[in-house]
């Protein structure tokens, strides 16, 4: 068939299919070389003095103890709160409104959320948390902050999975005579569990990789502290620390050492993002 | 909530009825708090510059001792106009081309490690992309096109346009391949190449979600703060493609530390305008979404 093609008409598909597949090497080509850059980088300055001291400053060394508590800190704080948020808010889109309008109304809200970028949640998130509710720069205002980020993505991936569960599941239960609140409580949303699971696993991604919305609410310090007195204290997460280390203190391989611990997480939670879909997916199908 | 009553009783379903809806309007009143919150704080800044002198004024001081501070915000607005218009000339056309192939030509397995990839690309935490910039692309230009310094907009409209590629191919991807296979089959029936079939049938039935992609990718650029802050060199001047130059975010970002008075109102303002430049984006955005599922 392509021999009757006329010069053009294969110059045209020759050129193009060159251009995809430069494209597409050039994309694969960077994402290798992005990470092999910062793990060459980083992992030679990983020690285990490095991960487990706090910085001091009187013998001159640098450790990310207390901003690896304050990542996990803000990580479970918000996630806690985030979760309930985000799937009351899917199971009330998806099984209670009735009115055509409050559902466009409350998806429209959700879609503004996420394309707000993360240094107006920080600014508003600095006046509303920090001063208006007099929180000050700490960790939770920090977590509070990025709950209102996150609650588009918790919202999303839940309500995508509550369209999964079949519609005669909720008439079945019904006709047994459950109420609203049984059904959704035994039937509804054990059916959403991978929805929940994979937004929970999104947010950790991106509350893990935020910097800016954290840095005028949650601040800079790194001291070590417990789960509650951490929350009610500022502190620096992993991201907030690369920035200062980098830019500020000029550390490059206390910022690369960071970065190839980010980089090593990311892969680790778009892994396991992936293989929580595949593994509902085939329970689904059976 | 963990009511566990053996019958339902009216009341309980009345309760549990009105948190699922407090939850649902929680997102409404995060939009209209910060929308509130931004206008409240950043009017009064305008108010005392002027509109006009604060939008289009060219000169920006804010911290100035021996003359009258100046508040003009054109630099920054025309940077961030600049650095995301070179970002999508830069990551579109990349982005455009790899989406077709993913969606359309890749056998799968390579289909799903790109898609793996472009996932990975998106989950990078923003300074880990300004720190690789900043050690590699700076020098990089500087050396390359022999300027006194590389952190520049050139710098940051690189790592722009690599930011901004998983949005643009992930929402492309998608919009091709919800195109009806019965379109296609036409046009290879008529004797149509694959090539040609996916550039001039696929597409244009794809056409609205690839607008939504490069508008998302608009959005990303234009918003993006940490990246832009460590690669751009953050002085306050007018655009120039080797001119360390100030984005809206990073101008927000980098003297609401140290700020107080009429220059932090006037930060806020910055925010106020980032705002506005969003929400028309999100405006444009939704209007292609909502094409894209009338075709």
């Amino acid at each position: 068939m392509n021999k009757k093609l006329s010069p053009g008409r294969r110059a045209y598909t020759a050129g193009m299919k060159a251009l995809m597949y430069a494209s597409t090497a050039a994309i694969g080509a960077l994402v290798l070389l992005l990470i092999g850059y910062v793990l060459y980088r980083g992992i030679p300055n990983i020690t285990w003095k490095f991960l487990t001291m706090a910085p001091s400053i009187l013998n001159d060394t640098i450790g990310i103890w207390p901003d690896i508590l304050n990542s996990i800190y803000v990580v479970i704080a918000t996630i806690i709160i985030v979760l309930p948020l985000g799937v009351c808010a899917a199971v009330y889109l998806s099984e209670y409104a009735s009115n055509k309008r409050l559902v466009s109304i409350i998806e429209y809200a959700a879609e503004t959320l996420s394309g707000i970028p993360s240094i107006i949640y920080g600014l508003v998130g600095m006046l509303f948390f920090c001063e208006f509710l007099k929180m000050q720069t700490t960790l939770m205002a920090g977590a509070l902050t990025l709950v209102i980020m996150n609650l588009p993505t918790v919202m999303r991936t839940t309500q995508e999975s509550l369209k999964t569960v079949p519609q005669s599941y909720r008439e079945g239960a019904f006709g047994l005579g459950a109420g609203k609140w049984r059904v959704i409580r035994t039937v509804v949303l054990p059916g959403c569990v991978d929805g929940v699971i994979t937004g929970c696993i999104l947010s950790v991604g991106r509350i893990l990789g935020e910097s800016a919305a954290l840095l005028f609410t949650a601040g800079i310090a790194h001291v070590v502290n417990g789960f509650f007195m951490g929350l009610k204290s500022s502190g620096a997460t992993l991201t907030v620390a690369l920035y200062i280390y980098a830019k500020e203190r000029g550390e490059f391989g206390v910022a690369f050492a960071i970065a190839a611990i980010l980089m090593l997480l990311t892969l680790i939670i778009n892994l396991s993002a992936e293989a929580v879909a595949r593994s509902f997916k085939n329970k689904r199908r059976i | 909530m963990k009511q566990n009553k053996k019958h339902t009783a009216k009341p309980i379903e009345a309760i549990v009825h009105g948190v699922f809806l407090v939850a649902g309007l929680i997102t409404v009143g995060c939009v209209l708090l910060i929308t509130v919150y931004l206008i409240i704080s950043g009017l009064p800044a305008i108010k005392e510059i002027g509109l006009i002198p604060f939008l289009f004024g060219k000169v920006w001081a804010s911290t100035a001792k021996t003359t009258e501070p100046s508040f003009g915000i054109l630099p920054f607005i025309l940077t961030s106009v600049y650095g995301t218009c070179g970002a999508i000339v830069l990551g579109v056309p990349v982005g455009f081309m790899a989406s077709v192939y993913i969606a359309k030509l890749a056998p799968k397995k390579l289909k799903a490690v790109m898609q793996s990839a472009v996932s990975l690309l998106a989950g990078i935490p923003s300074v880990v992309y300004g720190l690789v910039g900043m050690l590699v692309l700076v020098p990089g230009i500087r050396k390359l096109f022999n300027v006194p310094d590389g952190a520049s907009l050139l710098a940051a409209i690189v790592v722009l346009a690599i930011m901004i590629l998983p949005s643009i191919i992930k929402v492309s991807v998608t919009a091709l391949e919800a195109v009806p296979k019965e379109y296609e089959d036409a046009s290879l029936a008529l004797g149509a190449t694959e090539v040609e079939t996916h550039f001039k049938v696929s597409v244009p039935a794809a056409r609205s979600g690839i607008a939504a992609a490069v508008v998302l990718g608009v959005g990303r650029a234009i918003g993006e703060a940490m990246a832009v802050m460590m690669v751009s060199g953050n002085a306050a001047n007018m655009p120039g493609l080797f001119e360390s130059v100030r984005f809206l975010t990073t101008a927000v970002a980098s003297e609401m530390s140290y700020s107080g008075g009429l220059q932090r109102q006037a930060l806020f303002s910055i925010a106020l305008v980032l705002f506005v430049f969003i929400m028309l984006i999100n405006a444009a955005l939704n209007f292609f979404l909502k094409r894209d599922k009338e075709a």
